[in-house]
């Protein structure tokens, strides 16, 4: 059906491929999109940009069919559209990569891929032939693995890899990526712009959510801006200098930059020594293999690696979450201290942001006051009868202290937009008080402002003497941010930084396994 | 913050800490649990069984026979807020209920002895369970049937398969009748001049119990994260395995209560009791509206779950509905209950 309309456009080049217009939503009383319009021609990528809860996602989900807009119309090539459903959508070729990871953990890869249009003939499945498919579609995404594994095994950033392959494989003429590159790091990216550049060539629209602003100017050719549900404006993108853009965001302008505070303590906070994480399977090199390193008072250091380097491992092993695969000598002020379970590490102030909320940060089910306070309820209810004042007035500081954008403090996290689910596990982490934060990508899916709050908050818990280990998978913020940076490849600390000393080349090269001279 | 004194676009309403109103409450799980038994009742009031249903008594008996159901259904509830299942429930129930015949009728124990002795014999058939759910690693729906067997053969050994009752066997062969203990009859009275059974009063205790387990300690709380995201809870300092025995042994303490109401209403330890009470408790749980998936629900709903079950039966045996059709419509009913409940996901 597509493909008819899809010559039509190809004909007549300046055409919309997709027009959406005066859409609306509410959830509840609350108005998440007011009157919205937006389109898309062929061959462009339109970058849709906002604050966290602006509507983006609710957006692009009532053009996946995922949910109803209440008033407004959507044409596709010209003609209206119905999309009552994500069938409706592929049939119309829309491909929409979701924010939140959508794929089914205990399948494998393969499975993953094909999901609901299995190649088969009369029932049978072709299980050789969708595996050679499979193969082909994740080296598109620059992926090589292997595709019965399944995709519980995968580190975050190969999940997201995984699901963009997904929405390549459906051909679709319009794709929608949100926010598909926020556990990617550098070469992944690049990797995925490449590809990005062959769908242009090819005629696709693609629309692109994302909070790192250095992407959406490298690809974008118009940007629209999202503002609590309005759209405030629609340029091409070398209209809209990145000031302005800003502004434009969050309503007003900021200095970019959060002010990097130098740290003049000398006294050792954390050490840890001979740290070593096994493989999962036995007969594989270790994931870290005998790492040694020490952070002082109130310093910031980062921690950087690609695909498999083993950061997070290493934190994870740190924070006593790896159990006995991970082993590690740790000494916090000078004191050695045992830490063999998540508990005891935040006995001993320790705190672990991990890189992927939805599968080891958030608790569904529960309210923004219950997974605020979950860490610190030993505190909270020292006789184990929970003190829901001091509960509700601890999330709301910690709230108003992230700029945490919610109906109201009961409200399921699972109805909050990504970055603000990040906001209420980094809430957490701040109820803990702890000495050492230990901060795996920590501004995933988090918008410019709420960025600069968490670098300034890092600043002040710098100041305050706590130490933190911040990795990024966006580099430029990390070599913004850190006093110390310490490349990983394969395990082993590759080359180490004093801050404002690296860029961007030295850490992909030190990542990239290139021998160093620090 | 120094940086950002003229901050436009407020966060909404955080002060907003109280609890949602009455348009949230009306499509959420209680209202509906809520509407289920109203609409029980309600055909309790047409079909009145020639004005049985308001009599007080039917309403006495009616809680009272469906309040053992509704202690294995508390106990249950703290398992599947885990996002477990424990099918020993039943087997739980009958072993206890042969043991405190067994302690009270032949050793001649003390009730301040043998109640105590009974409920942790509960506890530590779910511990038991719980450890090795928690530990090894194996499915609650394997390990508690594994315990569910075992308590059962447990059950027919100490009894050497035979109902435990006043009726005592003499070592000539000749038989006698002991007498019926004090704490039988005293469980199975009522008070308030006739008007409500002291099971039926046991089990609101058991419901306030869990209650403030489920609601004001943290133990609830840890409960609810384990079972929404089991692993994001482990990194948030949750006792994971603790909890999880804890659990466990909360619905073995629960199915002990409920086996000293049974021994008390039989007057004797049955090895064969409680076969298939587990599934009627889960149904209750479920009708109720806490998700088998764990981390929602509440004690609240299976009250009402226990309510609903306990006057849809009442209700067709005052109208002489046979027993094979009563089973049809509740299976009919807990469909329809669950898919309202599915309604508000
Ligand atoms: N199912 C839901 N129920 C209630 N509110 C919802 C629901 N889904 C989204 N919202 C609200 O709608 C608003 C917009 O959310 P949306 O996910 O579109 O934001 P976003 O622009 O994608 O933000 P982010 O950059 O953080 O991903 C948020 O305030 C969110 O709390
Ligand atoms: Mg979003």
């Amino acid at each position: 059906m597509y493909t008819m309309q899809a010559v039509a456009v190809l004909t007549q080049p300046n055409a919309p491929l997709l027009t959406m217009t005066g859409i609306c939503k509410s959830f509840g009383s609350q108005e998440v999109l007011r009157a919205v319009d937006f389109d898309l021609c062929a061959g462009e990528v339109h970058v849709l940009a906002g604050e966290n809860g602006a509507g983006k996602s609710t957006l692009m989900r009532i053009l996946g069919g995922a949910l109803r807009a209440d008033a407004g119309r959507t044409t596709i090539g010209g003609r209206q559209a119905v999309l009552r459903h994500p069938r409706d959508a592929a049939a119309h070729g829309i491909a929409v990569i979701h924010q939140e990871l959508s794929l089914v953990g205990s399948m494998s890869i393969a499975d993953n891929l094909f999901l609901g249009r299995e190649p088969s003939t009369a029932g049978w499945l072709h299980r050789a032939g969708s595996l050679e498919r499979a193969r082909e579609l994740l080296a598109r995404v620059g992926l090589r693995l292997d595709p019965r594994r399944t995709v519980d095994s995968l580190t975050i950033s190969s999940q997201q890899l995984v699901e963009i392959a997904k929405a390549l494989a459906l051909d679709a003429r319009i794709i929608v990526m949100d926010e598909p590159t926020s556990a990617l790091s550098a070469p992944e990216v690049q990797h995925l712009f490449a590809r990005i550049a062959d769908l242009k060539s090819a005629g696709c629209g693609i629309i692109y959510i994302t909070h790192r602003l250095e992407e959406i100017y490298t690809i974008a050719d118009r940007i629209s801006v999202l503002r609590d549900g309005n759209l405030v404006a629609t340029r091409r993108a070398e209209d809209l200098p990145a000031g302005e853009l800003v502004r434009l965001m969050v309503g007003r302008s900021m200095s970019e930059q959060a002010p990097r505070h130098a740290t003049a303590q000398t006294k050792v906070r954390l050490r840890v020594e001979h740290c070593t994480v096994r493989a999962a399977r036995p007969g594989l090199p270790p994931i870290v293999a005998d790492v040694s390193l020490q952070v002082h008072r109130g310093e910031i250091l980062g921690l950087v690696g690609l695909e498999g380097s083993g950061v997070s491992e290493l934190l994870w092993t740190v924070f006593g979450a790896l159990g006995k695969r991970g082993s590690a000598r740790v000494e916090i002020d000078g004191r050695p201290t045992s830490i063999h379970s998540p508990r005891a590490a935040i006995d001993a102030g320790v705190a672990l942001v991990t890189n992927d909320r939805k599968r080891t940060g958030l608790i569904p089910g529960m309210d923004i006051i219950a997974n605020t306070t979950l860490a610190s309820l030993p505190r909270l209810s020292p006789a184990g009868w929970i003190n829901r004042a001091a509960e509700a007035r601890q999330a709301s500081d910690s709230a108003r202290r992230l700029n945490l954008l919610a109906a109201s403090l009961r409200q399921s996290v699972s109805s909050l937009s990504g970055g603000n689910q990040q906001k209420v596990v980094l809430a957490r982490w701040m109820g803990t008080q702890p000495r050492i934060v230990l901060l795996d990508d920590p501004t995933r899916g988090v918008d410019v402002g709420a960025k600069h709050e968490i670098y300034l908050l890092m600043n002040q818990w710098s100041e305050q003497g706590r130490s933190i280990v911040f990795s990024s998978s966006e580099w430029p913020e990390l070599l913004h941010v850190s006093h110390r940076i310490m490349v990983m490849h394969r395990g082993r600390i590759a080359a180490s930084f004093e801050g404002g000393r690296a860029g961007p080349a030295d850490l992909l090269r030190a990542a990239m396994g290139a021998t160093a001279d620090a | 913050m120094p940086e950002t004194p003229d901050k436009p676009a407020q966060p909404l309403a955080l002060d907003r800490a109280e609890r949602p109103g009455w348009r949230t409450w009306l499509s959420s799980s209680s209202a509906t649990a809520l509407a289920a038994l109203c609409f029980v009742l309600l055909i309790g009031t047409l079909f009145s069984g020639d004005g049985a249903f308001y009599k007080w008594n039917t309403h006495r008996d009616a809680l009272r026979q469906a309040s053992v159901y509704g202690m294995l259904a508390c106990g249950m509830t703290f398992v599947i807020i885990t996002a477990g299942i424990d099918l020993s429930v039943g087997s739980v129930l009958a072993l206890v209920a042969v043991a405190f015949s067994i302690l009270s009728i032949h050793l001649s124990w003390s009730p301040w002895l043998a109640i105590p002795a009974c409920l942790a014999l509960g506890a530590t058939c779910g511990a038991a369970s719980g450890a090795v759910i928690a530990r090894l690693r194996i499915q609650p729906f394997i390990v508690t049937l594994a315990m569910m067997v075992f308590a059962r053969g447990l059950a027919k050994t100490i009894s050497g398969g035979r109902k435990v009752s006043t009726a005592m066997q003499l070592p000539d062969g000749s038989w006698t009748a002991a007498d019926v203990p004090h704490v039988f009859r005293a469980i199975d009275s009522r008070l308030l001049g006739d008007n409500i059974s002291v099971v039926s009063l046991i089990f609101i205790l058991c419901v306030v119990i869990s209650w403030i387990i489920l609601a004001r300690l943290r133990w609830g709380r840890y409960l609810y994260a384990i079972g929404g995201n089991e692993e994001a809870a482990r990194l948030s300092g949750v006792p994971v395995t603790i909890m999880k025995v804890l659990a466990y042994s909360l619905a073995g303490i629960f199915s002990a209560i409920a086996g000293l109401c049974q021994a008390a209403q039989e007057q004797q330890g049955d090895p064969e009791a409680g076969i298939g009470y587990e599934l009627t408790a889960i149904a209750i749980v479920v009708i109720g509206g806490t998700n088998l998936m764990g981390g929602r629900g509440g004690i609240g709903l299976t009250l009402l779950g226990t309510l609903t079950i306990g006057y849809l039966d009442k209700i067709l045996s005052i109208n002489a509905v046979p027993e094979a059709s009563r089973l049809m419509l509740t299976g009919v009913i807990i469909i329809v209950a669950v898919l309202l409940q599915r309604r508000k996901d």
